[in-house]
C-alpha cells in the first residue's frame, strides 16, 4: 500500500472531531453540574445527570464510528491452489498457484512412473463465515 | 420538546447529511480500490512487458478511454454497427497493450488487456459516484443523494468484484466466468483442435456415439472470443445438419440460490453485449436447430474472481449433464455442437 492510500485512510472530517470534543466537554459539565446540585439537594440534579450520560454515550459512539472508518483498507490476496496430476499413475501434487499455471498445462514427466504431469485444477477454497439463511430454502 | 421541534424542521436535512457522510465513506473506499487497481495494472505491465519507458502516463490515458455506442434511433442493423465498434475497440486496446508491454506474448497481452479493462471499470464506477456525491452536495437535493445512497451497497459489491478480477487477470488465474470454457476444455482435451473464427478453437469429438463439435474461446489468455461466429461457421460447414446445440455458461444466481448449482434450459446461454447471441439465434432459426442451455449459477463476485472450488467441481456435473442431454435429445450418429461460453483465462484446451 502506498502513501496515497495511507493518506486516504487518515482523512476524516475535522468538523466531526470538533463536534465530538464539544459534546464531550458539555456532557462532562452537565455531569459536574449534576454532582454539585446533588450535594445541595436540588431535585434538578437528575435531569443534568441524564443529559450528561446521554451526551457521553453519544460522543463515545461517534468516536468509535470515526475510529472504525479509519481502519486500513486492503485488497486481500486469496490463496489459490494448483493441483497437478499424473495422467498415468494418478500421482497428485498440490501446491500454491504460480504465474504461468493454467488448467490442462503439461508440466513434464512424473517422478514415479514417467507419465505426463498435467495441471488438473486451479481453484480457491473459501471458508464460509456464516451459514446461509436456511429458513426459506 | 426542543428536540421534537428541531426534528420537524431539520429532520430531513440531518438525514441528508448522514447520507452524504455514508456516500463519502464509500467514495473513499472506491478511490482506494481504483488507485490500487491502477497500481496493480502498472506493476504487472512493468513485470511482464518490460517497457523501456514508464507506462504510467499511457495507463492513465487508457483508463479514460471512451467507447461511443452506435445511435439507436433507427435500430435496423444496429447489431453489426455495435459489433464493428466493439471490434475497433478491442483492436485498439490490444495495440495499446502491445505498445505498453512490448515483451508480452499473445497470452499475456490478453491478460493485460483484461487487467486494464477491470482497472478502467473501477475508474468509471469511482467517477460516477463522485459525480453524484458532488452534485448532491452542490444542490443539496435529497433525491440526488438518496438515489445514489440506495444503490451504494450493490455498487460496492460490484467494485469489490472488479478488484478481485483485476488481481486474477494480472496473475492469469481462471475465474468463475470461465466455468463454461472449462467444461468445453474437459470435453475436447486429447482431441485435435483447430482455430476457428476470432479467438475460438473447435475440436471434433466422438461422444456417446455422436459427433460433437466442441467450441471454446482460445486459452489460456483472457479471451471470450466470438462463439456466435464460430457456431455459425460450424453450422454452415455442416449444411445446417446439426441435431442440437448445447451451450454451457456461468449465469448469475439469485440471492438464496446455492452457489454452483447446475441447471438446464433452452435458448442461447451467452452474455455480453448481445451481438453473439443475435448471430446464434439467426443461424438456428435458419435451419430450425434446437438449442439447449446448461448453466452454472454464481454471483457477480464469484464470476469475476478466481474460480471457487464449488464452481470447479460443478464443471464435472455440467459435463455429465451435457452427456445426458445428448443421449436424451439426439440419436446415435447425429452431429451436435457443444459451446463452452466464458472467459478462458487460465484455462487451456
Amino acid at each position: 500500500m502506498g502513501g496515497e492510500a495511507e493518506k486516504a485512510v487518515r482523512r476524516f472530517s475535522s468538523i466531526v472531531l470538533i463536534v465530538i470534543i464539544v459534546a464531550l466537554v458539555l456532557s462532562s459539565t452537565a455531569l459536574y453540574q449534576a454532582y454539585e446540585l446533588f450535594l445541595s439537594n436540588d431535585p434538578t440534579a437528575g435531569y443534568y445527570l441524564l443529559i450528561g450520560f446521554i451526551g457521553m454515550a453519544l460522543s463515545a459512539y461517534m468516536l468509535i464510528q470515526t475510529k472504525r472508518r479509519m481502519k486500513r483498507f486492503t485488497l486481500k490476496t486469496q490463496p489459490i491452489t494448483t493441483t497437478i496430476v499424473c495422467s498415468k499413475c494418478e500421482f497428485k501434487n498440490v501446491r500454491n498457484f504460480e504465474r504461468g499455471d493454467y488448467i490442462l498445462k503439461e508440466l513434464g514427466s512424473c517422478t514415479k512412473c514417467e507419465g505426463t504431469m498435467m495441471i488438473s485444477a486451479i481453484y480457491r477454497e473459501v471458508k464460509e463465515k456464516r451459514k446461509e439463511e436456511k429458513i426459506f430454502t | 420538546m426542543l428536540l421534537f421541534v428541531v426534528m420537524i424542521f431539520y429532520g430531513q436535512r440531518i438525514q441528508m447529511y448522514i447520507m452524504i457522510r455514508e456516500i463519502e465513506g464509500s467514495l473513499l473506499r472506491l478511490k482506494f480500490i481504483r488507485d490500487e487497481g491502477r497500481k496493480i495494472a502498472i506493476k504487472t505491465i512493468k513485470e511482464i512487458g518490460k517497457p523501456e519507458i514508464d507506462p504510467t502516463e499511457r495507463v492513465n490515458q487508457f483508463l479514460e478511454h471512451v467507447t461511443i455506442l452506435p445511435q439507436s434511433m433507427d435500430p435496423a442493423g444496429i447489431v453489426w454497427k455495435l459489433e464493428h465498434v466493439l471490434d475497433v475497440r478491442e483492436t485498439r486496446f490490444k495495440d495499446e497493450v502491445k505498445l505498453m508491454a512490448p515483451a508480452a506474448d499473445e497470452t499475456n497481452v490478453n491478460n493485460l488487456e483484461n487487467t486494464l479493462e477491470a482497472a478502467a471499470a473501477l475508474n468509471i464506477i469511482y467517477k460516477v459516484i463522485r459525480h453524484f456525491y458532488i452534485l448532491g452536495k452542490k444542490t443539496l437535493s435529497l433525491y440526488i443523494i438518496m438515489q445514489i445512497q440506495m444503490i451504494l451497497p450493490l455498487i460496492m459489491r460490484e467494485a469489490e468484484a472488479y478488484a478481485s478480477a483485476l488481481k486474477a487477470f494480472s496473475y492469469g488465474q481462471p475465474i468463475g466466468d470461465g466455468a463454461g470454457a472449462l467444461v468445453a476444455a474437459k470435453l475436447m482435451h486429447g482431441h485435435r483442435k483447430k482455430k476457428i473464427e476470432k479467438d475460438c478453437v473447435v475440436a471434433k469429438v466422438p461422444l456417446e456415439g455422436r459427433t460433437a463439435y466442441v467450441i471454446k474461446a482460445e486459452g489460456p489468455g483472457g479471451n471470450v472470443g466470438k462463439p456466435g461466429e464460430a457456431i455459425k461457421r460450424v453450422i454452415e460447414e455442416n449444411d445446417g445438419k446439426i441435431s442440437t446445440i448445447i451451450m454451457i455458461d456461468a449465469a448469475l444466481k439469485l440471492e438464496g440460490e446455492k452457489l454452483a448449482d447446475v441447471a438446464e434450459g433452452v435458448g442461447a446461454a451467452i452474455g455480453g453485449p448481445g451481438t453473439e447471441q443475435y448471430k446464434i439465434e439467426e443461424s438456428i432459426l435458419k435451419y430450425k436447430i434446437p438449442i439447449n442451455a446448461v448453466i452454472i449459477k454464481e454471483d457477480i463476485g464469484d464470476a469475476v474472481s478466481p474460480m471457487r472450488k464449488e464452481i470447479f467441481d460443478a464443471t464435472e456435473v455440467a459435463v455429465e449433464r451435457v452427456k445426458r442431454v445428448i443421449k436424451e435429445r439426439t440419436k446415435e450418429g447425429d452431429t451436435v455442437i457443444i459451446a463452452g461460453i466464458g472467459n478462458s483465462i487460465g484455462v487451456g484446451q
